[in-house]
């Protein structure tokens, strides 16, 4: 039974976990960053009459989704020194997060693009509105609104797939309960401990997509 | 040079079937069982039980903020440590079957909840009991909310059956990265392994597309 279970040495360890989940919260956000950046960039590419961007962007989308994200990683990882490209591992992890959840992005932007009723356009177009008008004024601004709440669940997905970085030894959350667990011997001690950092992670960000969708709801309009 | 390194990964096309082999049994052992368990926990949350929908509930939000990484670490080496004895395979099935079944369980409760509370009225009324309402009123009209959501949680299922390479199981992925030991061309080795995937998981994906498409149109008509 685990009547060892010894909070001194977590205690012990906690600068080495405090390091951790701040390095697995700043990773997060970058990767986020990039991903809003990659998503916004094929989400445009799709939504073009052109087959010349869509086909790519579909492409790319489909194959990033019927991959694993550690396969995609290994593939940075493994392929990228091959083109002669020498990157920290760190740098590698976040260009693999970002690559792949901007995949996922990309399909949030296009769903809410694609959710404003067609008589928007048509009513911005009999306005008089250009092209970019009616991206700026009418369709964005309520894109906008439907897409926050899937975005929030698309960060929390990111923040949990950032774990997967520890094998490739970034030194984030998980990396420091690994490291509890091999040098003590104490696996439940390490992952339990990273398990409720995780936790606290998760329901910060849940709870501010429950804040967002109430004030989204509060906002109105929803269409 | 790249000729040689084909061959040679050619040459452990033995240990690439075994990967793949690997993969798809984790996948469709754990799939099955999660299955199961997950309409299982799904039917039990919206029953009556306040406890057990409470307690299912907390689970399945334990299961969903943590990463599966974590999930498979906290199976495979504290489990021995409660005295239960566990061999990889068994860790990776436990692991994958209860992340299956805590995200089938919310598609579930989504689904019945998506029922008109005037159908189970009407089956109460019809003097049908419990399960014959859950059986023959409210899953049927469920599946159609619960169909394509579900075909996409075996494509993520799939997927995640890479991260049980962690702890040493030759999948796929693992596969993959003991070639890449051998031949040093990590584009080359994690292209094919890309592919291996893309070709078990597209199909479904381009299924989950068919359904919601499907049963998007079939709302609203009074036949399932």
């Amino acid at each position: 039974m685990l009547e060892n279970f010894s909070f001194r040495t977590i205690v012990e360890y906690l600068p080495l976990f405090g390091q951790g989940l701040v390095t697995t919260v700043w990773l997060s956000v970058l990767s986020f960053a990039g991903a809003l950046a990659v998503g916004i960039g094929l989400a445009a590419m799709n939504l073009q009459r052109g087959r010349l961007f869509r086909i790519p962007a579909k492409a790319y989308i489909d194959a990033v989704r019927a991959t694993p994200l550690l396969a995609q990683l290994y593939f940075l990882y493994f392929g990228l020194p091959r083109l002669g490209i020498i990157l920290p591992e760190l740098v590698v992890g976040i260009l693999a997060l970002s690559l792949n959840s901007g995949a996922y992005v990309a399909e949030i932007i296009r769903a809410g693009i694609l959710s404003i009723p067609r008589g928007q356009v048509e009513a911005g177009v009999a306005s008089g509105m250009t092209y970019v008008q009616r991206m700026r004024l009418v369709i964005l601004p309520q894109a906008f609104k439907v897409t926050i709440p899937p975005l929030l669940g698309q960060a929390i997905v990111l923040v949990k797939d950032s774990a997967l970085l520890s094998l490739i030894a970034v030194a984030e959350l998980t990396r420091a309960g690994q490291l509890l667990a091999s040098d003590r011997f104490m696996p439940a001690e390490g992952f339990i401990t990273i398990a409720a950092f995780y936790l606290l992670l998760y329901y910060g960000l849940k709870g501010l997509a429950a804040l967002s969708g109430r004030w989204l709801g509060l906002a109105g309009a929803r269409t | 040079m790249i000729w040689q390194q084909l061959q040679s990964i050619a040459g452990s096309y033995p240990l690439a079937l075994r990967g793949l082999g690997m993969t798809v049994m984790l996948s469709l052992i754990s799939l099955v069982l999660g299955t199961l368990i997950g309409f299982g926990l799904g039917i039990l949350r919206t029953g009556g039980n306040r406890l057990i929908s409470g307690a299912i509930g907390a689970w399945v939000d334990l299961i969903r903020g943590t990463p599966f990484l974590v999930q498979i670490f906290l199976i495979f080496f504290i489990l021995p440590e409660l005295g239960i004895e566990l061999d990889a395979f068994t860790a990776g099935i436990i692991a994958l079957t209860n992340l299956a079944a805590c995200f089938i369980c919310e598609i579930v409760v989504a689904g019945i909840r998506s029922v008109p509370t005037g159908q189970v009225e009407a089956a109460l009324a019809s003097g049908l009991s419990r399960w014959q309402r859950m059986r023959q009123v409210v899953l049927p009209q469920a599946m159609r909310i619960v169909l394509p959501p579900l075909v996409g949680q075996y494509v993520l299922l799939i997927k995640d059956s890479s991260v049980v390479s962690a702890i040493g199981l030759t999948d796929l992925t693992r596969v993959g990265w003991l070639v890449v030991q051998r031949v040093p061309n990590g584009l080359l080795v994690f292209f094919l392994v890309g592919l291996g995937y893309f070709i078990v998981c597209y199909p479904l994906i381009m299924l989950a597309r068919r359904l919601e498409q499907r049963m998007g149109a079939a709302h609203g008509e009074v036949q399932l």
